[in-house]
C-alpha cells in the first residue's frame, strides 16, 4: 500500500469524509468534512468516490511527500501549494511523482484547503466513517490532527474509493489534467451572505432582536473551530424568563447565549444543546462556513424553506451533472 | 376522555433538513417514554431517508434527506409511525453500576466540597452512592448520559455554561445536600472517566475534555468503547454509583 509521509502537518489538518450520520442517540456527532463540496469536487477530479477521505487543512497547510507516488487533487480554498516548487493548479487532477514533495502555505482565500488522493486516504473507520472527531479523539488517522512524521495509508486501484471508471468521463488520461468548469467554480465561490431559516426558538426572540440580527454584521471570532463557529456583532437575546430545555440540534443552527453573540453549531457539534436558536444555516449554504475564517464579516438573510430546498437542488444537481468537470 | 399516542405531540421544522417532535414541554417520566419509544419505533422501524436521531429530555430531533422529504410530507409519515407507539414494547430498564474511586488522587475537588458543603468526604460519598439516575438520554459527547432523577419530573433551572466551556446545560438532579457552584474557571482538560458533580447536576465525562464540574471521583469503566463504537449507558438505564477501593481501580484498568 502507498503512503503520504506527512514533513510538516499544518496548522491542523485532519482526515475527513463525510462524516458519520445516524449515532446521534449515542451522542455522536456526525464530523465529516467541513466544507464537504470542496472534498466532493476534488474526490470526483480522480475518479474516487466523491465521499473518499481526504485530508483537511485549516488556513495554513503542511509538506507532503508520496514516496511511491499518487495523482491528487487540491480544492476548497487556494493555499499556494507546489510540487517540488512548482506551483500546483487548483481543482485539477495531477500526477506526483514518486518521491515529489508537495509543499503549502497560508491561505490565500478561505479557511480549508482539502488534499485529494486518487484511491482515497485509507484509515480505519470508526462506525462507518474516516472522519476524526477531535474533541473525543474517534475516527480519523488516530482520533487526531496530524503530526510531523506521520505516514497516511493511501487506498490502492482496489480501493472501495475508487469508482473504477470516472462517474464522468473515463479515467483520467496521463498529461491530460481534468479540471472544474466555470459552472463547478461558482459553486464554490466565496459568500458573504448566509441564508438562513427561521430556528425552532424564533419566536423567543421580539422584533427588534429579529431586525437587528438579519440587519447586522458579524464577525467570526478566534475562538471558532470546528465544534462552531463564535461569532460578535450586534447582540440578539432572546427575551428573559423562558426556561429551555436541552434538545437535539441541527448542524448549522444558530444558538444564542445569554449575552446574545450567536454561535453557528458546525460539523463536530455537541448532539444536544439548550440555548434557544434564533436561525438555522440552509444545507446549501455549510460549504460557506467550512470556508469562514476567523475576522471575515458574515451577515444573514432569511429564506424560506421552499428556497431553500431549491437552493440544495440546484447544488446537487451541478455537483451530479456532466458539466461540473472537463478534461 | 380517550388519550392518543398524538396527543401533546408537537412537530416544528428546526432546519431545512431537520424536523423537532416534541413529546411535552416538561421533563416528565412520561415524554421520557414517549421518547424511548419513538426511538425504538424508528429503529426498527426505519424510514427511507431519515438520516439522524437526536433524543434528548423530552424530543427527537429528526435529520432527513430535504430532497426525499418536505417537513410536511414527513410530519405526515412520523404520525402514522406514532399511532403505533403504545404497541412498542419495551424492555425492563438495565441496572447499571457504575463503581468510582473516590480516593484522593481520583477527586481533586472533593476536600473543596466538603468544605462548601459542611460534610465529611464518606458524607458526600454516601450522599452520592444513596440515589438511583435515570438516562434520560445521551448526547452533548459520544457516550454522555444526561442523568436525572427517577421520581417524577424535575425542576429546571435556567441553563449557564461557563464561558469557553460547552458544558451540558443544567437539569438538577442531587439534592439541595449536593449542590455546589461550578469551578470559576473550568479545567482545560479533565481526565476520562471524572466523575462530576455541580450545578445540581452529576455525570461521567467519557472523554478527556474542557470541564467545569467539581470531580469528586472517577471510575474504571469505558463509558465509550471505540472499538465497536458502544456506550456503557443507553437510554432508559438504571444506574448507581458504588465506592471502590484504588486497589479495584487499578485490577480494573489492567483488565
Amino acid at each position: 500500500m502507498s503512503v503520504i509521509r506527512v514533513l510538516e502537518p499544518g496548522l491542523f489538518s485532519t482526515v475527513q469524509d463525510l462524516g458519520r450520520e445516524g449515532f446521534g442517540a449515542l451522542g455522536v456527532s456526525p464530523s465529516g468534512a467541513a466544507d464537504a463540496v470542496s472534498l466532493r469536487i476534488g474526490n470526483l477530479l480522480l475518479g474516487n468516490t466523491e465521499g473518499a477521505p481526504g485530508l483537511e487543512m485549516t488556513l495554513v497547510g503542511g509538506a507532503f511527500v508520496f514516496p511511491e507516488g499518487a495523482t491528487i487533487a487540491l480544492a476548497g480554498s487556494d493555499f499556494g501549494a507546489a510540487l517540488d516548487g512548482i506551483p500546483v493548479e487548483m481543482w485539477t487532477a495531477v500526477e506526483a511523482r514518486p518521491g515529489q514533495t508537495l509543499r503549502l502555505g497560508a491561505t490565500r482565500s478561505g479557511a480549508r484547503c482539502y488534499l485529494c488522493v486518487r484511491g482515497g486516504i485509507a484509515v480505519k473507520l470508526f462506525l462507518g466513517s474516516a472522519s476524526t472527531h477531535v474533541l473525543s479523539g474517534l475516527g480519523g488517522f488516530e482520533g487526531r490532527a496530524l503530526r510531523k512524521g506521520d505516514q497516511l495509508p493511501v487506498g490502492g486501484e482496489d480501493s472501495r474509493h475508487r469508482t473504477g471508471e470516472s462517474r464522468h468521463s473515463g479515467a483520467p488520461v496521463p498529461g491530460k489534467a481534468r479540471r472544474l468548469s466555470t459552472r463547478g467554480r461558482n459553486l464554490v465561490a466565496a459568500r458573504s451572505v448566509l441564508r438562513a431559516t427561521a430556528g425552532p426558538q424564533s419566536e423567543w426572540f421580539d422584533e427588534a432582536a429579529l431586525r437587528d440580527f438579519y440587519a447586522g454584521r458579524y464577525r467570526v471570532t478566534e475562538a471558532s473551530n470546528r465544534l462552531g463557529l463564535r461569532l460578535e456583532g450586534a447582540p440578539a437575546a432572546a427575551r428573559g424568563g423562558a426556561q429551555m430545555i436541552s434538545e437535539g440540534v441541527s448542524l448549522g443552527a444558530v444558538q444564542v447565549p445569554e449575552a446574545g453573540q450567536p454561535i453557528i453549531l458546525f460539523v463536530e457539534q455537541q448532539t444536544t444543546g439548550g440555548y434557544p436558536k434564533i436561525a438555522n444555516v440552509i444545507a446549501a449554504d455549510f460549504q460557506c462556513l467550512g470556508q469562514l475564517r476567523p475576522r471575515d464579516e458574515v451577515r444573514f438573510a432569511l429564506v424560506t424553506w421552499e428556497t431553500a430546498r431549491e437552493l440544495l437542488h440546484e447544488q446537487e444537481t451541478v455537483l451530479g451533472s456532466k458539466e461540473l468537470l472537463f478534461v | 376522555m380517550e388519550t392518543s399516542a398524538l396527543d401533546g405531540v408537537r412537530f416544528l421544522p428546526a432546519s431545512d433538513q431537520s424536523l423537532m417532535v416534541y413529546f411535552g414541554e416538561r421533563i416528565t417520566l412520561a415524554a421520557h417514554e414517549r421518547v424511548v419509544r419513538f426511538l425504538r419505533l424508528l429503529l426498527r422501524r426505519p424510514i427511507d431517508g431519515v438520516r439522524n436521531l437526536h433524543p434528548a429530555y423530552c424530543s427527537v430531533l429528526v435529520k432527513f434527506d430535504a430532497l426525499r422529504w418536505t417537513h410536511s410530507e414527513l410530519e405526515v409519515k412520523l404520525r402514522e409511525s406514532l399511532s403505533r407507539l403504545e404497541s412498542v414494547s419495551v424492555a425492563a430498564p438495565r441496572e447499571v453500576t457504575i463503581p468510582v474511586c473516590y480516593e484522593a488522587e481520583f477527586a481533586p475537588d472533593l476536600p473543596d466540597v466538603c468544605s462548601l458543603l459542611g460534610l465529611t468526604s464518606a458524607q458526600v460519598i454516601e450522599r452520592h452512592c444513596s440515589l438511583t439516575y435515570l438516562v434520560y438520554f445521551l448526547g452533548f459527547l459520544p457516550g454522555f448520559a444526561y442523568l436525572g432523577p427517577l421520581e417524577g419530573g424535575c425542576d429546571l433551572r435556567p441553563e449557564k455554561a461557563a464561558e469557553g466551556n460547552p458544558a451540558p446545560p443544567a437539569q438538577e438532579v442531587l439534592p439541595a445536600a449536593l449542590n455546589v457552584p461550578r469551578l470559576a474557571t473550568p479545567r482545560r482538560s479533565v481526565p476520562a472517566g471524572s466523575v462530576g458533580i455541580a450545578g445540581g447536576q452529576t455525570g461521567v465525562y467519557p472523554f478527556a475534555t474542557p470541564g467545569g464540574w467539581r470531580l469528586i471521583g472517577r471510575t474504571p469503566m469505558k463509558m465509550f468503547r471505540e472499538e465497536n463504537g458502544t456506550s456503557a449507558l443507553s437510554i432508559g438505564d438504571h444506574v448507581r454509583f458504588v465506592a471502590i477501593p484504588r486497589e479495584r481501580f487499578a485490577d480494573w484498568e489492567r483488565k
